[in-house]
């Protein structure tokens, strides 16, 4: 999501210059006006973007330069409120960090994500590529706008309401259990098994988002010529030496794009669906990065340890996407932002 | 021919993947006592139609409360941030305007750095909204990724048209309404209702920040009773209906939470997916 953001970033200023003459007139050669002139003409535009931009400052600037309570031994008991127990706490500099880094379970948390990251790489990213292929070679229209609508559909539900449908359905008092059972069969249960959870959350992403992530490529395939087939059939080339030839070096830029997101993002893997199902497994195998920050801070009250290991993922996101982002433009491919 | 057969069989299981729960989960809220034990469980064949279990969780009682909830926070939440969205995309699309760079920088950087989790929450309660709904709303009411798609729609107004209104001596405030916005309305639209989605979708807000009960919405409320198996307080008593008197089965009670919370994203998915192809993807594209 951010990596997508961060598209729109860079090329929405770009596109708001280069604007032709045509539509509206190019700044430049408006009459240069006083500052007083023109925040006469244009304070109602200041005042439009003022709410909007008050919130971003309290809830995200604001929380983000508190961050540096990371370097603090934050204590919410010498004020009144956290301003003042902020200010009254004692700077420690990286003793948080230090004490972090000597800390078996954030390295659990840590290998625990790049371990899932690293799987789903393999089991997930390819799934809504092979779906939007299968899709895109569905002749009748309807049928393919059927699946589209089903398939898509739990995108909209909250991760609450997927993991209950995995309860529901393959726990151990669900429906596969039920008919195990009355089958004469010894049910299993993969809603509690640290050993598997791997597989568990990789199988709820990939019911809840393989439709969703399939539109972009969807949108990348309509997009390639069709003419391109025809010839390469003329030639003889069979099914296969067209997907291979032709369509995925058509999904190639979107494929690389949405790789450098995913490896950027490589210290996340989602938040909610992991603090769900934290109690039913165990620590052990659930601890990821950001369930670490929580249970640091808001649980066990060591607000300082929590802040680092969350200004720790933050820096090192920032350091990924920005490296992965260089990698693409080294192999030629567009990246995230353009070089400019 | 087998490739065709292959296609049918991997998509037919993806359909069923998500239909089968969806109708498991309906059929079994309906079902009575004795078709849920005849069973063992989850119901997958509807025998009859017994509606016990919604008249249970509508009677009053913790259930009825959180959907009240989520739907006051869908509704108030929706309006703050698509009312505030707006506004800041017509004040973000005039390229010299005064501030307009420093602006738009402030909110595209948004994009690269991140609040922690930590100081976030500090701020929150020190702002002194523990236990508010304005908790569950103020600090995601913007989404800086819907402003900029808004905002791409605006900037492919015609200038034109506002040139020849501003002429005819309109505010931008008229210009907004009376111009951008009907031109604008199914971007608006879309955008409005993945708000929407969201808002009722929300549930790790609410671990943070309420703690009070009666303030817990519909996800939060679906955690405690069927994820983590804590038993909420209904106060519905046995119902009475003609012919039934009874308290509804446990399972049936829970499998109809499930589906309430599922019917807005149901009722609201058509209206979204009619646009989200053409509009709101095109229109991020375009940036």
């Amino acid at each position: 999501m951010s990596g997508r953001g961060a598209a729109g970033a860079s090329s929405a200023p770009a596109a708001a210059d280069q604007r032709p003459p045509a539509g509206r007139p190019p700044v430049d050669r408006r009459p240069r006006h006083s500052l007083r002139d023109r925040l006469r003409r244009d304070w109602p535009l200041l005042a439009m973007t003022a709410p909007a931009a008050a919130l971003l400052l309290v809830f995200h600037y604001l929380p983000t330069l508190g961050n540096v309570i990371a370097f603090q031994d934050y204590n919410p008991f010498v004020g009144d409120d956290p301003i003042e127990a902020f200010l009254y706490s004692e700077w420690i500099g990286f003793g948080n960090f230090e004490a972090l880094f000597r800390d078996p379970l954030f390295w659990d948390a840590v290998r625990n994500t790049l371990t899932i990251t690293a799987f789903q790489l393999v089991f997930f990213f390819p799934l809504p590529i092979m779906l939007a292929i299968l899709l895109n070679s569905l002749v009748s229209g309807r049928v393919r706008g059927f699946v589209q609508s089903v398939v898509y559909l739990p995108h909209f539900f909250s991760w609450v309401l997927v993991v209950t449908f995995f309860v529901q359905m393959l726990g151990g008092a669900g429906l596969l259990a039920q008919e195990m059972r009355q089958a004469g069969l010894q049910p299993w249960d993969i809603m509690t098994n640290p050993d598997t959870f791997i597989v568990l959350v990789t199988a709820e992403a990939v019911w809840k988002d393989i439709g969703w992530g399939a539109i972009v490529f969807l949108a990348a395939l309509a997009a390639i010529d069709q003419n391109l087939y025809e010839a390469a059939a003329a030639d003889g080339a069979n099914r296969w030496r067209r997907l291979w030839h032709i369509t995925l070096p058509g999904l190639r830029p979107v494929i690389v794009l949405l790789l450098i997101m995913r490896l950027g993002d490589a210290l996340s893997v989602g938040f909610e669906q992991f603090i769900l199902q934290r109690e039913a497994v165990g620590r052990e195998a659930a601890e990821v990065l950001d369930t670490f920050v929580y249970y640091q801070a808001i649980s066990t009250q060591q607000w300082g340890l929590g802040a680092a290991a969350g200004l720790f993922k933050a820096a090192v996101g920032l350091v990924l996407i920005l490296a992965a982002n260089h990698v693409a433009h080294r192999l030629g491919e567009q990246g995230v932002y353009s070089k400019s | 021919m087998p490739g065709t057969l292959a296609k049918g069989a991997v998509l037919t299981a993806l359909v069923a993947a998500v239909l089968v729960p969806l109708w498991a989960v309906l059929v079994t809220s309906l079902a009575s006592r004795k078709t849920i034990d005849a069973a063992g469980g989850m119901v997958m064949v509807p025998r009859e139609i017994d509606p016990s279990a919604y008249i249970t969780i509508f009677s009053g009682g913790q259930i009825t409360q959180a959907v009240w909830i989520s739907t006051l926070v869908t509704v108030l939440g929706t309006t703050v941030s698509l009312v505030l969205t707006v506004l800041a995309a017509y004040g973000l699309s005039r390229p010299g305007s005064v501030g307009h760079r420093g602006l738009l920088f402030f909110f595209l950087l948004t994009f690269l750095i991140f609040p922690g989790l930590v100081p976030s929450y500090l701020v929150v309660t020190g702002l002194g909204l523990k236990d508010s709904i304005w908790s569950l709303i103020l600090p995601s009411a913007i989404s800086v990724f819907n402003l900029v798609v808004i905002r791409a729609f605006f900037m492919n107004v015609p200038g034109e048209l506002l040139d020849s209104a501003r002429i005819d001596g309109a505010g931008e405030f008229h210009i907004l309404v009376r111009i951008m916005l009907p031109l604008s309305k199914a971007v608006v639209a879309v955008v409005g209702l993945f708000y929407a989605v969201g808002y009722w979708n929300a549930y790790f807000n609410a671990v943070l920040y309420i703690d009070d009960n009666d303030k817990f919405p519909i996800q939060r409320v679906l955690q405690s009773y069927i994820l983590a198996g804590q038993s909420p307080n209904v106060s519905g008593a046995a119902v009475s209906l003609p012919g039934v008197t009874a308290y509804p089965p446990t399972l049936a009670v829970k499998m109809a939470v499930v589906v309430v919370t599922v019917v807005p994203a149901v009722i609201v998915y058509p209206f979204v997916q009619r646009h989200f192809t053409k509009g709101v993807i095109t229109g991020a594209v375009k940036g």
